[in-house]
């Protein structure tokens, strides 16, 4: 049964070797709360990341 | 008092001479020369290219910022080095050519006790035949390497919407335009904000949107590719780049040279040396950097442009570059100091300095044309070289140190790469990527090269809202308002 959240793929294309996301990844992506959290866990990595690279 | 003088006001020029104002007091001076009357934060100039900012909303002009700050601002750009001055005075000097409207053309020399060069790259547009002639974009691509260049990349863009409307299909082609182009950053995100607005548009169903790149695969980024932590795997980049293009329907060339552009087609060479087309209605192909042509001379006139520079045009620096084949590359042959071997009150930052070599493996195809991306050094890392190199200068100048005191390499720092599509805060989408080191380095982090807790990638509306925070921050910060110091870079 084809799944609703992928495209057709075309077998051997370049496209077919990779991988594509599905309705809960999707999801994720856009979930307001969640993107939230993640906002917040971005933000700290780039301020772990700064902070390390100034010398 | 000392006299600093900083060639180029674009991000590493303006953070190193705001910086090294700020630090200086009144005791010493700060000149900047830049031929551009306005500041660019370049990364936003990709939404410009699809009708999301207007060319106002990410420039503003430098002359009042810099008159605040008491900066000594000159609308010029500088043609010539001399580090040992002149015969009958050994204050080194460069020589600056005004490019303002109220002194066109008009020359002068400029005295120096401490020189950052920051002048940015050369649009070497001139080098693919038909993609233009020397730094000026052509007549048959865009591109959003300048914000009057995006400006006009969205015009054309309207206009293929336009036809797709009226039922005619159109290709899009998006890439690299020379096999040793660097920037496939701002390609890939440009690929993604077309396609967004495709879709915004209703017209998706109508365009064929082709990614070309130099890269051997997708996601290289002329950083030989990179290893994200991402759902307990070390995650190739590879693998990451695909699936953003898979999922949207949109097509790849690897590993190409394109080496003429004509009306409606480019023509390429790829890795296997096989010649090929690829046509288009829409292309924005990014240009292949150089360095912007600066001279340099002895006290007597001798030419040691070949000591002082590489042959690319890029100043050297305190980097090995005599490192050899890529089996022997270290991450230890980046610059850290960013200062110039030969004259130790110069200094170069941002695209200016010279790489002891690519990052990415060097590849060429059977008939000897290189093709591979040459190392990223915009944004990030440029703006923390020349807050760097600003410190040490101003220890210097003070008299703290007779050597550099702080450095920068990109062997030991990292990047953050947002690539965003969209503009609305709810409707966009978002690739945010960061990178410790920049330069892998195998010695200190055996298997991927790098420190895969700093090395990370993810999707989504978060990275989004980062970016559009990064838009207003930067510019903020660039402006000099309250609390700027503050700003990482």
């Amino acid at each position: 049964m084809a799944s609703k959240h992928v495209n057709h793929i075309e077998p051997y294309s370049p496209q077919f070797g990779t991988m594509i996301p599905m309705g809960g990844q999707k999801f994720m992506r856009t979930c307001v709360l969640w993107q939230i959290v993640r906002f917040v866990a971005i933000n700290i990595r780039m301020t772990i990341l700064i902070l390390k690279s100034h010398h | 008092m000392a006299r600093l003088v900083v060639m180029g006001g674009g991000v590493s020029g303006h953070t190193a001479a705001t910086f090294a104002r700020d630090m200086l007091g009144e005791d010493h001076e700060v000149v900047v020369v830049t031929p551009n009357s306005q500041w660019n934060w370049i990364p936003s100039n990709i939404w410009v290219g699809v009708g999301g900012m207007t060319k106002e909303e990410v420039v503003f002009p430098l002359a009042p910022v810099y008159e605040k700050a008491g900066i000594d601002y000159r609308q010029a750009k500088a043609v010539s080095i001399h580090p040992e001055g002149k015969e009958d005075a050994e204050t080194p000097y460069i020589t600056i050519e005004y490019t303002d409207e109220a002194k066109s053309g008009e020359t002068e020399e400029l005295t120096y006790d401490y020189l950052i060069n920051a002048t940015g790259p050369k649009l070497n547009f001139g080098a693919t035949p038909g993609l233009g002639e020397g730094t000026n974009l052509g007549e048959h691509t865009v591109s959003v390497c300048t914000a009057d260049h995006a400006e006009h990349a969205n015009h054309e863009l309207e206009a293929c919407i336009e036809k797709m409307r009226n039922g005619e299909r159109q290709a899009f082609l998006i890439g690299t335009g020379h096999g040793m182009c660097t920037c496939q950053g701002a390609a890939f995100e440009y690929i993604f904000n077309i396609e967004h607005t495709l879709k915004e548009q209703g017209v998706r169903d109508m365009a064929d949107i082709t990614f070309i790149t130099n890269e051997s695969f997708l996601g290289d980024f002329g950083m030989g590719g990179i290893h994200f932590k991402m759902g307990g795997f070390a995650t190739s980049s590879k693998v990451f780049a695909e699936s953003l293009y898979a999922e949207r329907g949109m097509d790849w060339i690897l590993g190409a040279h394109v080496n003429k552009v004509e009306a409606g087609k480019v023509t390429y060479e790829s890795l296997d040396g096989e010649m090929d087309e690829q046509e288009f209605d829409f292309a924005m192909l990014i240009p292949p950097f150089a360095g912007v042509g600066l001279k340099a001379f002895t006290k007597d006139g001798t030419d040691i442009t070949d000591t002082i520079f590489a042959p690319n045009g890029f100043m050297k620096v305190d980097a090995n570059y005599n490192a050899g084949a890529y089996e022997n590359w270290k991450a230890s042959d980046w610059p850290r100091t960013l200062q110039n071997p030969s004259y130790k009150n110069v200094f170069a930052v941002g695209i200016a300095f010279a790489p002891p070599h690519i990052i990415s493996k060097p590849m060429s195809s059977p008939n000897g044309t290189p093709i591979n991306p040459t190392p990223p050094r915009t944004g990030m890392p440029s703006a923390m070289m020349g807050k760097a190199v600003a410190l040490s200068v101003v220890d210097m100048m003070k008299g703290k140190s007779t050597e550099p005191t702080h450095t920068a390499s990109m062997s030991e720092m990292g990047a953050a790469c947002v690539a965003s599509a969209g503009k609305g805060l709810f409707s966009g989408t978002a690739a945010a990527m960061t990178v410790y080191p920049i330069i892998p380095d195998f010695e200190k982090y055996p298997g991927t090269g790098r420190d895969l807790n700093g090395t990370t990638g993810e999707l989504g509306l978060a990275a989004h809202w980062v970016k559009h925070i990064l838009h207003h921050i930067f510019i903020w910060k660039a402006k000099l308002k309250p609390g700027w110091t503050l700003i990482p870079e």
